[in-house]
């Protein structure tokens, strides 16, 4: 039973030299494509275990926008009366929700990836880059979740995309590389300075409120409008409305500014990543 | 291809460990610090993963980095590992051994210094990394399985031979957390033990599970080694487990590499370093282990009245310390560890009140500041015919060690026949106690 074969071995011998390493460095492709069946069983396990021994259990997923989508409607629907571009504030929030929701909690469990990953950091190597990337992936499987439940609202409300809806795999690119970035910063921040982990739910919700979730874009001021969209999720967010619900033409100056940041968010997010990681498990 | 498997250079690593915080005696001091305390804290924990080549030079002493807060754990360390070595690795706690393999296996990068390593690595320094109670057993092998860097295809091929191995087929599609300890440490260990690496680095794991299932391991491991020829870097406390698995070994002390070459010269450096064997330890006031509060001062191995490194079975041993308190009012208790000669704990002893069979006047109270001894005595025909050591604590509130010295004494018991008028063979155990006996006749 124990007989176990030799190992053959056709590839060359792997030569690995360990020593200090000294300023930035980006991503190891040849690394990362090595510990993809790492990758892809944590990622597993972050939607297996999410919601077991709930009894609602993937329900949760649609929950948290449906039930912020009937408060807003309420709030800012129908006591603020703050325009919706034209559509069903309770359509024009959802679509805004998908999108938002996706984005904070993916923030939230990527930012808290390494703290609670902390037993994995300190026993065992292997990229540390994969665990904020965990959530941002895992948590994709709610967004479509959520994007069904809008599908289903637009039905009730008789509305129809437009042919813009092909440009929203660019705008999911787009929302998963800011979560990404800004996951990346904060999880690494977060290792040294637990403040992060004590103020993400806090500054999660306030940031809401610096995107166009609750109100339109356009109600923004013009001449503020393109600094404004230096959020990533303002071009998202908006894009969504638009190729969805037909509120407006594809803002894509707006989308544009906000793929630029986004981009620049995840290269200067990756390289302090890779800058820290090195310490991680000293520090933890 | 050379037939180097490891070759580690110059290897150093460099820790800062926190630094003493200023306590503020006023109410205005501190309110004031504790105002400031956010920019303190920031400056601190930055501190912490700053480790620039020299802390010293570049930061100056402004910011208090004094040599006090930066400690080697590996200092100046080069070795070569041959292909096919199984290599002990032994130690002091703190000399450094967990440091040396954490670098090898990439969790912390050296401060200068390098390694090369020709093969492919696996480490286990811990069994179960990443092991998730809500997954079944089935999903838990391949979760733990690529995290200890195994690929997929690989873990199928033999995920069959892991399952018998860890004994749990029955088990398999349930939760881990509905696992006993003893099956989840199995079927880690199994997991572990399909690794197929070319040179694997182990901490001291194989001291969880049962002894049963330890065996097995070892068996595993030995298998791997001997009839594999794979290249393993064993870290152990266990002298017994390192001499039957290796073949040289390395002894590290303070960081430093101390011996390098057979297991049978090693080991027995090791077990001889460090202690002493005249049975009596002083400290003078500089050196003594402690700190601003309480500072040890003497440890004695007593018998007869007399320091002694030898003792006959029969007669009374006596444990004694000497230490000095300089706060008043610190509620302090005296504590010892008796130690068989491999580091294992036989017996932990001190004078609180309701732990030691005398009244003791000072054990766990108020003390004012001065000097102290207290002792402890062991009775005779207690001990059996071995090599011990003691490790000296003396705590404050019942659990907060101020000064320790471990394992700092060794004496010897020997067998002086009192017990022996009728048996005359081996006698084991750790002790050989002379206890009440009792008999009857029932029909």
């Amino acid at each position: 039973m124990d007989a176990t074969a030799p190992i053959s071995s056709p590839r060359p011998e792997p030569h690995l030299v360990i020593e200090a390493s000294h300023g930035w460095q980006l991503i190891n492709w040849r690394e990362l494509l090595h510990y993809r069946d790492l990758f892809y069983f944590l990622v597993w396990r972050d939607i297996k275990v999410r919601y077991s021994q709930s009894v609602l259990g993937i329900g949760w997923a649609v929950i948290q926008p449906l039930f912020s989508m009937l408060v807003f409607t309420i709030v800012f629907g129908r006591l603020a009366k703050v325009s919706s571009d034209g559509a069903p504030y309770a359509l024009f929030s959802f679509a805004a929700m998908v999108p938002w929701s996706y984005f904070a909690n993916a923030l939230g469990d990527s930012s808290g990836s390494l703290a609670s990953g902390q037993s994995m950091l300190s026993k065992v190597y292997f990229p540390r880059l994969i665990l904020p990337m965990v959530g941002v992936v895992s948590k994709l499987v709610d967004f479509v979740i959520a994007l069904g439940v809008l599908a289903l609202l637009m039905a009730w409300y008789r509305t129809l995309p437009t042919v813009n809806v092909v440009f929203l795999p660019l705008l999911v690119v787009i929302m998963t590389g800011t979560a990404t970035g800004a996951g990346m910063w904060l999880s690494a921040l977060s290792v040294q300075f637990r403040d992060i982990r004590y103020g993400m739910g806090f500054g999660l919700q306030l940031l809401m409120y610096a995107a166009p979730v609750v109100y339109p874009a356009s109600m923004i001021p013009a001449e503020w409008q393109l600094a404004y969209a230096l959020n990533p999720m303002v071009g998202v967010i908006e894009g969504f409305r638009s190729a969805l619900l037909d509120t407006n033409p594809m803002p894509w100056a707006w989308i544009g500014v906000g793929a630029l940041s986004a981009a620049a968010l995840l290269l200067s997010g990756c390289l302090y990543f890779r800058k820290m990681e090195r310490t991680f498990a000293d520090v933890a | 291809m050379s037939d180097i498997a490891i070759s580690v250079q110059n290897l150093s690593k460099r820790y800062r460990i926190g630094l003493k915080e200023q306590a503020p005696d006023t109410l205005v001091g501190a309110m004031t610090s504790w105002l400031k305390s956010p920019l303190a804290n920031y400056r601190q924990l930055h501190k912490l993963s700053d480790f620039r080549d020299d802390p010293l030079d570049k930061q100056g002493h402004e910011l208090g980095a004094t040599p006090d807060d930066v400690l080697y754990a590996l200092r100046d360390v080069s070795f070569d590992i041959k292909k096919g070595e199984v290599v002990g690795i032994i130690g002091r706690n703190g000399a450094g051994k967990s440091t040396l393999l954490k670098i090898l296996s990439r969790i912390t990068e050296p401060t200068s210094g390098r390694v090369e390593v020709h093969g492919r690595v696996a480490s286990l320094l811990e069994v179960g990394t990443g092991f998730h109670p809500e997954l079944t057993g089935r999903e838990n092998i391949y979760l733990n399985g690529t995290i200890l860097g195994m690929r997929k295809a690989e873990i199928d091929r033999k995920f069959d031979e892991i399952v018998a191995f860890s004994e749990i087929e029955k088990f398999l599609d349930t939760p881990v957390k509905r696992y006993s300890s003893g099956m989840s440490v199995r079927l880690a260990f199994a997991v572990a033990a399909h690794l197929e690496p070319e040179i694997l680095i182990v901490d001291e794991v194989l001291a969880v599970g049962d002894a049963e299932f330890q065996k097995k391991c070892l068996g595993k491991m030995e298998q791997v080694s001997r009839g594999e020829g794979r290249t393993i870097l064993f870290v152990s406390h266990q002298m017994g487990v390192v001499t039957a698995l290796c073949q040289t070994s390395i002894l590290l002390e303070r960081g430093a590499v101390a011996h390098r070459g057979k297991v049978a010269d090693v080991v027995p450096a090791y077990l001889k370093s460090g202690i002493q064997e005249t049975g009596e330890l002083f400290w003078p006031a500089t050196a003594a282990p402690g700190n601003e509060r309480v500072r040890l001062r003497a440890v004695r191995v007593l018998c007869g009245g007399q320091p002694a490194a030898d003792v006959p079975l029969s007669a009374m041993v006596r444990l004694e310390l000497d230490f000095e308190n300089h706060r008043p009012g610190l509620h302090l208790n005296a504590s010892f560890h008796l130690l068989d000669k491999l580091g294992n704990c036989i017996l932990a002893t001190g004078n609180l009140p309701s732990a030691s069979l005398t009244p003791d006047q000072w054990g766990g109270h108020p003390h004012p500041p001065g000097h102290y001894r207290v002792a402890c005595e062991l009775p005779a025909h207690f001990l059996n015919e071995e090599n011990y050591a003691i490790s000296a604590f003396v705590v404050s509130n019942v659990n907060c060690i101020e000064a320790q010295a471990p394992q700092c004494l060794a004496f010897r018991a020997h067998d002086d026949g009192a017990m022996r008028h009728e048996y005359t063979g081996g006698w084991c155990g750790m002790i050989r106690p002379r206890l009440p006996w009792f008999s009857e006749r029932l029909a």
